[in-house]
């Protein structure tokens, strides 16, 4: 057993898997990060993913291009983004049920869509979809074992990169990005410093929206050639509890999706191994939880440990107006 | 929370004269334009993508009356979304959004399944030990998006999701290696033992006991809430959890044992599901009736006791979509899109509570030209 692992993965084509699992993943995690740190949700994800992968499939098919289809992929996973804004910002609604809503609104919507355009209700073969390009690297693909793994993977890997570093960089070194964390920390002091939260919060969305567009449009044109019902599997829902797993940055987010990537690859060679199926597809969003369950453990201790120096008075150095113990004012509120 | 007694005769001054509490009255009556207006929406969707619309329509909307086999069949599809749908007012009651119920639901329907194939019982008790085992393995599972929040503000929704993908394969797993019958072509579980099934409530038809036991939980649900001391901590805990916790209600423990109760009644309801309707587990896909379970509650308010209306709405709507489907164009699945239509207008606050806030921004603007010593128009001071 173990050394059928091992030697999974020494080969290249489980690599070349793991990019190719891990990259929607990844889009879509960025987007539950960008979201998140500008304190709102965004559990219509997967809603906004399959919008993506039937438009995608749907207007590619109708011109001819596949890159019309990602715009247009693009284009219709905002405007559930921005209909999740809508609802959750301007009106006040619970923005996770608002999510669960709008997934609804969308395993029925593509479903019914699909069929009203094919009469097939499963699959979108019909449809003369074209898919995104496949990039074979020069050079690169004549060496032995990176080659196989990174040549010849579609431009959609490349994009969810390009995503990691642009997300990063939007994050860190831009000034939105640091009126995104300041919303998301806290919307009073945000207004106070003359941030308008809500419009923060539908930019950061409008991103998410692009991201899981993209994500989308892998999945039915390149990932897979056709939409099919559900195309999604829920990877809008691991992309929110990756983002716990990323901490809220864009690097932590390659390391959550990877996790998800390295266990879904494995599954597909564990199932050859003889295992049953059934189980080996749990397993992905089995580690995902635990992932989930070990960063947020890791977060409260670090958390308690600095609560704890607070309280000893450890930090005051660092230029904290020194306060006084908390039982001696608990004691005068009894007063 | 009083509804403030404003004596002004408009229309929803005249129904307010039936019914005390506006604050109640009107949300209800939001709830209801929600329903009319989805199913505009639906009638909408059918002209556009249907050939024969008028005919389809027809089908959607009088559908489930116009056969008495249909209204059979809309009476046994209430039966599993009043579970789910009173599992989630408790849920929601404790304003937590876990989805868990589906794989309360759905394991207590392979639980009821190993029970019905491999166990021999007498005939009345085969299917209550099935219910009760279902019903405990429900709320133990229900309890672990709860624990995951509780111990390490783990989003709950988040986590549910990723269970209910763990327990669906682990549940199609134990069909397909356990409990499998190698004769059927399809996937089907071993047939169930004669004793295991409950009793039919009306000859030649498939509405089963469940239909009552679904009602008589309709009832407990709503004494458990609104007439015992743990609804009440529930209530409270969700209305405002620091309130709660500054007047001695162990908060985390309000939690959890409503998410028991909670994932107890989805369990359960699995396997009244088992017993009452089938003779084999054959589901070749999770039915996900946690999902269809979130507008129901929404749709009653939260209240056990609105469950059964919302339910036969919900019920009416797939049943006629269902009949229009089969006998023309239109795809079925478009009740899921209305479905997301009606819980995403529900959802808001803004809209729900449109009118009180009109009223409060009225009354305010009164007493502001009350105090200016202007006499204002068209209401009395």
């Amino acid at each position: 057993m173990i050394k059928f692992i091992l030697g999974v993965f020494a080969s290249s084509n489980y690599w070349f898997i793991v990019l190719r699992s891990t990259a929607p993943i990844l889009l879509v995690t960025l987007g539950a990060v960008i979201t998140e740190q500008a304190g709102i949700k965004n559990m219509a994800l997967e809603g906004s993913m399959l919008w993506a992968a039937l438009t995608g499939v749907i207007v590619s098919a109708a011109t001819g291009n596949a890159w019309i289809g990602l715009l247009a992929g693009i284009a219709a996973s905002v405007l559930i983004a921005l209909i999740l804004g809508l609802f959750a910002l301007k009106l006040d609604a619970n923005a996770v049920l608002c999510g669960v809503a709008l997934n609804l609104f969308s395993t029925g919507g593509t479903v019914f869509v699909l069929f009203s355009l094919t009469g097939d209700k499963g699959v979108s073969s019909s449809l003369a979809s074209k898919t995104l390009p496949f990039i074979p690297i020069p050079f690169i693909d004549k060496l032995p074992w990176l080659g196989k793994v990174i040549s010849g993977q579609n431009i959609a890997i490349w994009f969810s990169l390009l995503a990691v570093i642009a997300i990063h960089l939007v994050l860190n070194k831009a000034t939105i990005g640091r009126r995104i964390r300041a919303t998301g920390e806290n919307v009073e002091a945000a207004k106070a410093a003359g941030i308008d939260p809500d419009r923060i919060k539908f930019f950061s969305l409008i991103i998410s929206g692009i991201l899981a567009g993209i994500a989308g449009c892998f999945l039915s044109m390149g990932y897979t050639s056709n939409f099919t019902s559900g195309i999604a599997a829920g990877r809008g829902y691991v992309a929110n509890a990756a983002q716990v797993v990323a901490g809220g940055t864009a690097i932590g987010a390659i390391f959550a999706s990877l996790i998800f990537g390295l266990t879904d690859a494995m599954a597909t060679y564990l199932q050859n191994f003889g295992l049953p199926p059934e189980l080996i597809q749990a397993l992905p969003y089995f580690v995902t939880i635990l992932g989930f369950i070990v960063v947020t453990l890791i977060r409260d201790k670090r958390e308690a440990i600095r609560k704890k120096q607070l309280f000893e008075g450890k930090l005051l150095k660092g230029g904290l107006k020194p306060v006084i113990s908390g039982g001696e004012s608990g004691g005068g509120a009894q007063a | 929370m009083k509804s403030n007694k404003s004596k002004s005769r408009g229309l929803f001054g005249t129904i307010g004269l039936f019914f005390t509490d506006r604050d109640k009255l009107e949300p209800a009556l939001i709830t209801f334009l929600a329903a009319i207006f989805s199913i505009l929406m639906g009638v909408g969707l059918i002209f556009i993508v249907s050939k024969d619309p008028v005919t389809s329509t027809k089908n959607f909307l009088l559908g489930p009356v116009l056969r008495t086999y249909n209204f059979y069949y809309l009476m046994i599809a209430m039966v599993p979304i009043t579970f789910t749908g009173l599992a989630l007012c408790i849920i929601y009651q404790l304003r937590y959004t876990s989805l868990i119920v589906d794989s309360s639901f759905y394991t207590g329907a392979i639980i009821a399944t190993a029970i019905g194939v491999k166990l021999s019982l007498p005939a009345g008790l085969h299917p209550a030990v099935a219910m009760l085992a279902a019903g405990l393995a429900g709320g133990l599972i229900g309890l672990l998006p709860a624990i995951l929040r509780i111990k390490w503000r783990a989003n709950e929704l988040v986590s549910s999701l990723m269970f209910n993908y763990i327990f669906y394969f682990i549940g199609s797993f134990v069909i397909l290696y356990y409990l499998r019958d190698r004769n059927q072509t399809i996937l089907a579980s071993l047939p169930f033992q004669s004793t295991f099934s409950l009793p039919k409530l009306v000859q030649n038809t498939q509405l089963h006991a469940g239909f009552i036991i679904a009602a008589v939980f309709v009832v407990l649900v709503s004494i458990f809430l609104f007439r015992t001391r743990w609804g009440y901590e529930i209530r409270i805990t969700g209305a405002n959890p620091k309130f709660a916790a500054y007047a001695g209600i162990p908060v985390a423990s309000v939690a959890l044992y409503a998410h028991f109760v909670s994932g107890f009644i989805g369990g359960l309801g699995g396997a009244v599901e088992m017993t009452g309707l089938y003779k084999s587990f054959i589901w070749q896909m999770n039915p996900s009736y946690a999902w269809d379970g979130v507008i129901v509650a929404m749709l009653a308010r939260k209240n056990p006791k609105f469950v059964p209306i919302s339910a036969f709405f919900l019920a009416y709507l797939r049943v006629g979509a269902d009949f229009m489907s089969r006998r023309g164009d239109v795809a079925f699945e478009f009740i899921t899109l209305l479905q997301g239509l009606i819980i995403l207008i529900l959802a808001s606050d803004k809209i729900v509570n449109y009118f009180k806030a009109r009223r409060l921004r009225k009354n305010a603007l009164l007493a502001e030209s009350a105090v200016r010593g202007v006499a204002p128009k068209g209401g009395e001071a």
